[in-house]
């Protein structure tokens, strides 16, 4: 995984609550065997006023204009900002894979569902968890300010707006340094193999039922 | 020192190591796999050159994509077919245990795993899938993982986990006549909310989830996702072993005294310390119907859609088609669906067939549908004959799978379309685009379908 760089990035307002996996990217998309090519069909009920399919070629269906994301303001923004338990219900990956390819960094929410937030960091996204007062705040001036920014720093935890007034943000040890160095975890988990070895025997002899199929 | 929590016990006897950051590693028993979110995870393992660490740990089923009708003639979209294809190919090259769409076992990857003893008490559990939280109701850690983590598990046997916390929900009481598991669960999420389990490894005690059947709490345990919980627990008890007792994975003969003698230990100190308690009184509550976009949004069936004054379910309102105010036994409905991993299940089955038995389907139901979690369920059924009232009633009777829960194969709901589903989800175009959606139990779907809009199945002649 790429290391996570200090960015300034067009922000998004996506006023909503609730925000499920499904919608983030509706199942027909998952039929995919693919990590890639998803962004064209991020959010596509919302986005799109036809029925999108899978392997269709998105750039001339018709657009919904209505729908915050093709609003000329926000084109090429790449901070998400939204309302509590954004990424609810489903597990797919998919939803991050989608909203990465599409080219968003950074969500800011007032909270995250558990696998969805836990699936942002596998891929190079940072969520970020702000208070209903704050993202009010930050919500207002998104829409009042065409072209409004937010630079995201995770070394400082801090986000700083255009007129230069910054917001700090919470986020854990382990989770900082695995988005800036990149680490792959997998890689990591394996070189403790051994551990591992000397606890499944152990496992296996307090639990001779198990490991059958 | 307090206690343990169920949770802490199965916590602690799969922990393999504390990492130095804060994080730890977790040991895992068992991991399903299914079609949709597995491909991505056995690519990366071959671009990585890596092998499985243990391959008898992994079972895989294909259920999202397959047809729920005429399946001899295979899949006909090539996007799900392929999607399938893959997964036979992988657990063919990796040598997995799968139960491919012929297998007269075959069935919703958290229906077979319990059905099957391949999901046992005490294991660790985890799929691609949100709902494997359902496996929960054995007494099993079990929670739903991103494609990421399964090439994690794939490759290492292992997670890189933090700790939950720990909630009780103590369902106190005993449920009123005919009501079920699933207004129970909907009922708390309506309570909770949707995030109110965030963060959290839920149990569920009480007299109330002691009464239930297994089948009774996996449905519990299945929809605790959509309280925001990834994991819902429930002790081990008789019940449990009793239903584990002969299931063909399940161990026998010495291993089954020595595992059982353990299994009884699967439960809460009693000077287990939770990190939040909630009581409930099972005694409250009514069939529960959802109204909106989001599983809290639900009442009762003789309520109505609540009045506020912010405007906060407009969206979800216009999307529904319905205004505050109304009355759910008011709501006209196209479609009925039975079936899905939280009510496709023998004891689903047979209490809806009681509902319909001797009936017919209203005539404005354009299709009314029940699709078995599993192969061995539609067996089971079949013996008992309850294939034929669904059928005399005007019913279609489908193979196992997903179908219309999520509508990823060619069983949807048309734009604008109804339905009283038994499912666990009613997010827009959940069931096809446009489609609307209410989650209610089984005897509610079979009634709705016989009524043509909802009723209170548990009054006498279901009367308005
Ligand atoms: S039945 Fe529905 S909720 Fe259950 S695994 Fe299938 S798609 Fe997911």
């Amino acid at each position: 995984m790429e290391k996570f760089q200090t960015f300034t990035g067009i922000v998004a307002p996506l006023d909503r609550a609730n925000i499920d996996t499904d919608a983030i990217i509706p199942k027909q998309f998952l039929k995919s065997i693919h990590r890639t090519g998803f962004g064209p069909n991020l959010f596509d009920e919302w986005r799109y006023l036809d029925h999108g399919e899978p392997g269709q070629d998105c750039t001339n269906r018709p657009l919904n204009q209505n729908f915050v994301l093709n609003q000329d303001r926000y084109k090429n923004s790449s901070v998400l900002l939204t309302r509590e338990n954004f990424g609810c219900g489903s597990s797919r990956e998919h939803a991050p894979w989608a909203l990465a390819d599409y080219g968003f960094k950074a969500i800011i929410s007032e909270s995250f569902a558990d696998i969805f937030y836990n699936n942002c960091f596998k891929n190079g996204i940072l969520p970020i968890t702000l208070s209903t007062e704050k993202i009010q705040h930050l919500i207002e001036k998104t829409e009042s300010n065409i072209g409004f920014s937010l630079k995201v720093d995770l070394e400082n935890q801090t986000l700083t707006d255009s007129f230069g007034n910054m917001t700090f943000f919470e986020i854990e040890s382990f989770r900082k340094d695995a988005l800036l160095n990149g680490l792959e975890e997998i890689g990591l988990t394996l070189s403790h193999a051994e551990e591992i070895k000397i606890f499944e025997t152990s496992h296996l002899q307090k639990h001779p039922w198990l490991f059958r199929t | 020192m307090s206690g343990k929590t169920l949770y802490d016990k199965l916590w602690d006897s799969h922990l393999v190591r504390e990492n130095e950051e804060g994080t730890s590693l977790l040991y895992i028993d068992r991991q399903l796999i299914h079609e949709v979110t597995s491909p991505q995870a056995f690519e990366g393992m071959r671009l990585a050159n890596r092998s499985l660490w243990r391959t008898e740990a992994n079972v895989a089923v294909p259920d999202h994509n397959i047809p729920t009708k005429d399946r001899d003639k295979g899949i006909e979209d090539p996007f799900s077919k392929l999607q399938v294809d893959t997964l036979d190919e992988n657990c063919d090259s990796f040598q997995i245990k799968e139960f491919k769409m012929s297998d007269p076992n075959q069935g919703i990857v958290h229906v077979i795993g319990p059905e099957q003893g391949l999901t046992l008490p005490g294991m660790t559990i985890v799929c691609g899938d949100s709902h494997t939280s359902t496996h929960g109701a054995l007494g099993a850690l079990a929670f739903g993982i991103g494609t990421s983590e399964v090439e994690h598990v794939l490759s290492t046997q292992c997670l890189i986990q933090q700790k939950s916390k720990n909630m009780l929900i103590k369902m106190n009481g005993e449920l009123k006549q005919g009501i079920t598991a699933k207004d129970l669960i909907l009922f708390i999420i309506g309570k909770i909310g949707t995030a109110g389990g965030t963060g959290y490894a839920i149990e569920f005690g009480g007299d109330a989830i002691k009464a239930l059947s297994m089948e009774g709490r996996m449905t519990v345990c299945n929809m605790t996702i959509e309280a925001g919980a990834r994991a819902g627990l429930i002790a081990v008890d008789q019940t449990t072993l009793d239903y584990v007792n002969g299931k063909p994975f399940a161990p026998k003969g010495e291993l089954w005294d020595q595992a059982s003698e353990y299994w009884k230990t699967l439960q809460s100190d009693q000077d287990a310390v939770f990190d939040k308690t909630i009581e409930i009184d099972a005694g409250d509550i009514n069939p529960m119907v959802t109204w909106g976009t989001s599983p809290e949004m639900v009442t009762d069936v003789d309520g109505m859609i609540p009045f506020t004054t912010n405007g906060k379910f407009q969206p979800a309102l216009d999307y529904m088609g319905l205004a505050q105010g109304t009355a759910i036994k008011n709501i006209d409905l196209d479609k009925i669906f039975i079936g899905s991993c939280t009510n496709s299940r023998i004891e689903d089955l047979r209490e809806a067939a009681k509902v319909v038995d001797g009936k017919k389907v209203s005539d404005s139901i354009k299709l009314a549908m029940v699709v078995p979690g599993s192969g061995p369920v539609k067996a089971q059924a079949e013996q008992e004959g309850l294939d034929k009232i669904f059928l005399d009633a005007g019913f279609e009777w489908r193979e196992p799978g997903c179908s219309m829960c999520l509508a990823m194969n060619a069983d949807r709901l048309e734009s604008g379309e109804r339905c009283a589903s038994t499912s666990n989800r009613n997010f827009e175009g959940r069931q096809g685009q446009g489609g609307r959606t209410h989650l209610v139990s089984p005897a509610m779907a079979a009634a709705a379908a016989i009524k043509g809009h909802f009723v209170n199945v548990t009054t006498v002649g279901w009367e308005n």
